[in-house]
């Protein structure tokens, strides 16, 4: 597979890089856990993904880049979770988002003999009002809440507006994709938009986008957002809601904020899990099935 | 109180919701990329049997239930209970008739069973997998007599009716499959 994946990339010309696994900073996502490591009193993270230091690689030399890394994410063990799993994770300059889903379709459709269909593109919203008849960038959260309990699921915990969309996601729309086809789903809503562009339609929406082979989700890729002051905004925003929370707060990446003033080109990228995309090509039901030695036997 | 976080979840551990003991069935943990994790699961109502689908956020706490299974001897009953016997400390403990549930079919003297224990008390007796009952009362079989298939009812001496082959009689002493309720065998004694 990563024959097959390196061919592809030789083809389009996207130059293949190595980053640090390691770093004195650490991703600020509320919703992602860090590993942290000591050492001679000193503490540095391993990655949960190579996207600050790529970003400051496009800031230095402004050309497509890819890397196929071990990434780490604690708490997160399941049928489709190890906590360190490998990331493909590619950007392509002058490309925008759409045209990257083109090329992720491209490149999984080679790698996934079941992809039998041509890929199915529907926005967030779309899928929503399909599946659900309910606008996710619309709908009160009290109409939320009413589609959680139309749908008769039983969820214990309180949830924020953006949980809640993530609970009819993952157990309404998300059993409805096929396998025989790639779903690409685009447009999130804004307060899930991480370090995308945010285009300001009536309603704004995030331009970024997921990948699936029916309920797996393989991939995650955004317009990247450019001005800098809006990246930091974004992280000091994320370290403010680890704080609400009761989490412990991350050391911003200073260094990739500056590359950010460097700036970086207009660009799209991508992160795609090969562990899942290993599964989906030898149709394993589970990711303990495709790792040499999981989590529980390391 | 003891509880467990849903970092803990999997199958067979025990939990308390609304006051009635559960067992996980399955666990799934489900995240969608960069967001709320859930740990989906189906859980079994170890009074009623009942399974049901219930999503939890993930970092939440639950109850742990005190249910524990051990091995004990029956002993007999009134009516009223059924009561049970640990082999090695000989404490007994009273079963009721919806603890023993169909399992009442498959009991017989010093043999050994396994109590699910709610707080110290019998909730469940499961049978094992094989037990040796003798018949109470059947008909005779007649040769030649295969309008039923060629088997026939028969009695158990613990009341339950079960289908058994012509030849078998009276008195026989039967291995059955408790899980399915069939006869499985003629044992000599």
């Amino acid at each position: 597979m990563n024959q097959d994946i390196r061919a592809f990339f030789q083809k389009n010309n996207v130059l293949e890089v190595e980053t640090p696994a390691v770093s004195q900073c650490a991703n600020t996502d509320p919703n992602i856990e860090s590993f942290e490591l000591h050492t001679q009193g000193e503490a540095r993270y391993l990655h949960t993904s190579p996207e600050y230091p790529m970003k400051r690689l496009l800031a230095l030399y402004s050309q497509d880049i890819y890397q196929i890394a071990k990434v780490w994410r604690a708490g997160e063990v399941g049928s489709r979770h190890n906590p360190e799993f490998t990331l493909l994770e590619w950007y392509r300059v002058g490309f925008d988002y759409h045209q990257l889903m083109q090329e992720v379709g491209a490149l999984l459709q080679c790698l996934i003999p079941a992809l039998t269909q041509s890929s199915i593109q529907k926005s967030y919203q779309q899928v929503f009002l399909e599946t659900l008849d309910i606008n996710p960038h619309s709908a009160t959260n009290e109409l939320l809440a009413d589609c959680i309990e139309q749908q008769q699921l039983d969820i214990s915990g309180v949830l924020d507006r953006s949980a809640m969309l993530d609970l009819l996601m993952t157990h309404c729309i998300e059993p409805t994709f096929r396998t025989d086809c790639l779903t690409f789903i685009y447009d999130y809503p804004v307060q899930q938009s991480a370090l995308a562009c945010v285009r300001e339609d009536d309603p704004p929406v995030a331009e970024r986008f997921e990948v699936y082979i029916g309920m797996l989700e393989l991939g995650n890729g955004y317009q990247e957002l450019r001005e800098p002051d809006k990246n930091r905004q974004v992280l000091e925003q994320e370290n403010i809601t680890r704080q609400q929370r009761g989490q412990k707060t991350m050391p911003l990446d200073d260094r990739f904020l500056a590359a950010m003033e460097q700036g970086i080109p207009h660009c799209s990228g991508v992160a795609i899990g090969l562990d899942r995309v290993l599964m989906a090509r030898l149709g394993k039901k589970s990711i303990q099935d495709v790792i040499s030695f999981p989590w529980g036997v390391a | 109180m003891a509880t467990y976080n849903t970092n803990e979840f999997k199958a067979g551990l025990k939990l308390i919701i609304n006051g009635d003991p559960y067992s996980i069935v399955e666990n799934d943990f489900v995240k969608p990329g960069k967001g709320q994790a859930f740990n989906r699961t189906k859980i079994k109502n170890l009074k009623t049997g009942r399974v049901i689908d219930k999503t939890w956020k993930s970092g939440e706490t639950v109850e742990a239930a005190d249910v524990t299974d051990v091995e004990m001897d029956y002993l007999y009953n009134d009516g009223e209970f059924w009561y049970f016997m640990d082999p090695v400390s000989y404490e007994q403990l009273p079963a009721s008739a919806s603890a023993v549930g169909d399992t009442k079919n498959w009991l017989k003297e010093q043999e050994s069973y396994e109590i699910t224990l709610w707080d110290g008390a019998p909730l469940l007796v499961t049978p094992p997998n094989f037990v040796e009952l003798k018949i109470a009362q059947c008909d005779p079989g007649v040769r030649g007599d295969t309008a039923q298939g060629a088997t026939k009812p028969a009695t158990l001496d613990t009341g339950a009716v079960i289908k058994v082959p012509l030849f078998i009689e009276e008195s026989d002493m039967l291995k059955i499959d408790t899980r399915t309720g069939e006869y499985v065998s003629r044992v000599k004694v």
